[in-house]
């Protein structure tokens, strides 16, 4: 059976893409009317029975149960704020920047019906700072959402008030780390803060604080119409729903697909209707699921012929679902170039805070650059792996253990790990003396 | 540079949105950037003030964001992705080739970024923070150059002047 997507967040900038983001587009393909129905039952029944049965985990990249976080709030503390992480950065992650672009409403909506649930008044959206196209339609829907009495006091009648202040963040990858996402939002350097407290006891101003992503929340409105139980038939084990994927990479046919959580990465990859299949009908020589931060697959059949079911990759394999990314490489790819831009990227967006990961990113990056291009050393390889090891203790369970306060320099560890366990004659080959690095081919733009 | 009076009343209007003057450092010196084409230390001054600290504090925060640009740069900032989807499909080749095309050309500051949301379509770029997607180096050098001869117009959000 063909596998193809199941649209429910997705739906709407399918159906309209000429007027999608509109309010006009947006209400008449059924915008706010899940608003209306949350507003008329208790906050309790929408997160701790709706979108607890609904079994919604995080979209963001951890993939934490929703209705778990909003549940740690601490009770009887006021104010408290809902943020919206929209600081889509994860290499290789194209999913929110769809949703904010195109169905702008749908997010508001969602914002809405987590702050009613939750008992919270003021919400920020904190946009990615490149994201001038998003900031401009999140900013026009907001004041639409406004007018039509969706924001701002009284809302519908019910006596629920809330506002939303769009904040844009100015290019800072960790940003994304809701802990730095706070700071950076209360106008400090982006730096990720010890936890505890969590933010959901101490988050933004010292107020609880609940942190979710863009697709996350656009989901609520899909649960609250139709049900939570209902929802949870869609996808796999732990795994509920559908989510989208960012497929990237040497296939045909790269996009943001939204699928039931369950089908497996080559129906992603190959499927007429998704994917579309690699380039010229090469193989697949790798591929990174789950943004940047995840360990790598292969083009093996037992890793094509695994579900996308988050437990299931994380238990079998150690890698993430993550964000939603999956990049795909085929047979012409040099892994060690991709591994070091990896790092390089690391290095460059490593905060600075913890010294595990400031240093040894950039150790990392240069060991990297040097062997991908045709001056490996022999004895590299054990380099990376002492270095990682002081990141990601074990270095081949990164990115699941750590020396820092949050994930990002585990993350560099990842590719490490990877080139170790897929590619070791290859990487030992080119620290070799002598040894040239495979040119990278350009594709031609499909 | 100091805000003009519109924009004066719009930092205002932003520091009161928030419950803390401090969260409004990054809005306003968007806002700067976006009146200046850069951020001036005259107006990490001025923002200073606007939200009660110190300009140190300003600079401080400032200094750790990527997108403000703390030199006068071109009237087009040109943003080329080179990460690992783009880095497989060209990114780099149209990297190299805007800054041999634009080296010397005080309109345009080309330079390299980290992955822009934009993979499905990669290589891409922006320009003044306006996606371009589905690029090879002479594409992506034609877009610049309907910039520069105003076919096309840049949005003025930060990083180049109206």
């Amino acid at each position: 059976m063909t596998a193809v997507e199941t649209r429910l967040v997705t739906k709407r900038l399918h159906d309209r893409p000429e007027d999608s983001w509109t309010i006009d587009g947006a209400i008449a393909s059924g915008a706010y009317a899940s608003l209306k129905q949350a507003l008329t039952m208790t906050p309790e029944a929408i997160g701790q029975e709706e979108v607890k049965a609904s079994g919604l985990r995080g979209r963001g990249g951890a993939g934490f149960p929703a209705a778990t976080k909003w549940s740690f709030l601490a009770p009887d503390s006021y104010p408290r704020y809902l943020v919206v992480n929209g600081d889509e950065g994860e290499p290789s992650t194209f999913k929110d920047r769809m949703l904010i672009e195109r169905d702008p409403h749908q997010l508001i909506e969602g914002i809405a019906i987590a702050a009613f649930s939750v008992g919270c008044h003021l919400a920020f959206v904190y946009l990615r700072g490149e994201f001038a196209l998003g900031y401009e339609r999140v900013m026009q829907a907001v004041r639409d959402a406004h007018e039509h009495g969706f924001l701002g006091k009284d809302i519908q009648g019910s006596g629920f008030d809330l506002d939303i202040v769009v904040h844009r963040g100015a290019g800072a990858y960790i940003c994304g780390e809701e802990s730095a996402l706070i700071e950076s939002l209360e106008g400090e350097r982006g730096m990720p803060r010890i936890k505890p407290p969590f933010p959901a006891v101490e988050g933004l101003y010292a107020k609880p604080t609940v942190v979710n992503n863009v697709e996350t929340l656009s989901t609520l409105p899909h649960i609250i119409a139709m049900g939570g139980e209902k929802y949870a038939e869609y996808g796999v084990n732990r795994s509920t729903g559908t989510r989208l994927f960012s497929v990237s990479g040497h296939v045909k046919k790269p996009g943001n697909y939204e699928v039931e959580l369950g089908i497996t990465f080559r129906d992603l990859i190959y499927s007429p209707e998704l994917g579309g299949g690699i380039r010229d009908d090469r193989p697949v020589k790798f591929m990174i699921p789950g943004g940047a931060s995840s360990q790598w697959l292969t083009g093996s059949d037992e890793h094509l012929d695994a579900p996308l079911d988050m437990d299931y990759v994380q238990q079998t394999f150690g890698v993430m679902l993550g964000s939603g990314a999956v990049m795909v490489y085929d047979d012409t790819t040099d892994p060690t170039l991709v591994a070091w831009r990896l790092a390089k990227f690391f290095a460059h967006e490593s905060c600075g805070k913890c010294t595990p990961c400031r240093e040894g990113a950039g150790w990392i990056e240069k060991v990297l650059y040097r062997i991908s291009h045709g001056q490996g050393r022999p004895g590299d390889l054990d380099l990376l792996f002492s270095v990682g090891n002081s990141i990601s203790p074990g270095v081949t369970n990164a990115p699941f253990t750590q020396t820092t306060i949050c994930p990002l320099g585990p993350s560099v560890v990842s590719s490490v790990a990877s080139l170790h366990r897929y590619f070791k004659d290859e990487v030992t080959a080119m620290c070799e003396p002598g040894h040239r690095s495979i040119p990278v081919t350009a594709g031609e733009p499909a | 540079m100091s805000f003009d009076a519109s924009n004066l009343a719009r930092a205002h209007e932003i520091v009161a949105q928030y419950p803390r003057p401090k969260s409004a450092i990054l809005p306003l010196a968007h806002l700067a950037q976006d009146q200046d084409g850069w951020l001036s230390p005259e107006a990490m001054r001025e923002i200073a003030e606007l939200v009660g600290v110190t300009p140190a504090e300003v600079n401080g925060t400032c200094s750790f964001y990527t997108m403000f640009k703390r030199r006068p740069c071109g009237k087009y900032v040109v943003s080329v992705c080179t990460n690992v989807t783009c880095l497989v499909l060209g990114g780099p080749e149209i990297l190299e080739h805007l800054e041999e095309r634009y080296a010397g050309d005080g309109d345009v500051t080309v330079e390299e970024v980290e992955c822009l949301a934009a993979c499905g379509n990669a290589p891409s770029m922006q320009v003044n923070y306006e996606f371009h997607e589905h690029l090879n180096p002479e594409v992506a050098a034609a877009i610049v150059d309907d910039y520069k001869s105003g076919v096309l117009t840049a949005r003025g959000v930060s990083g180049g002047r109206k």
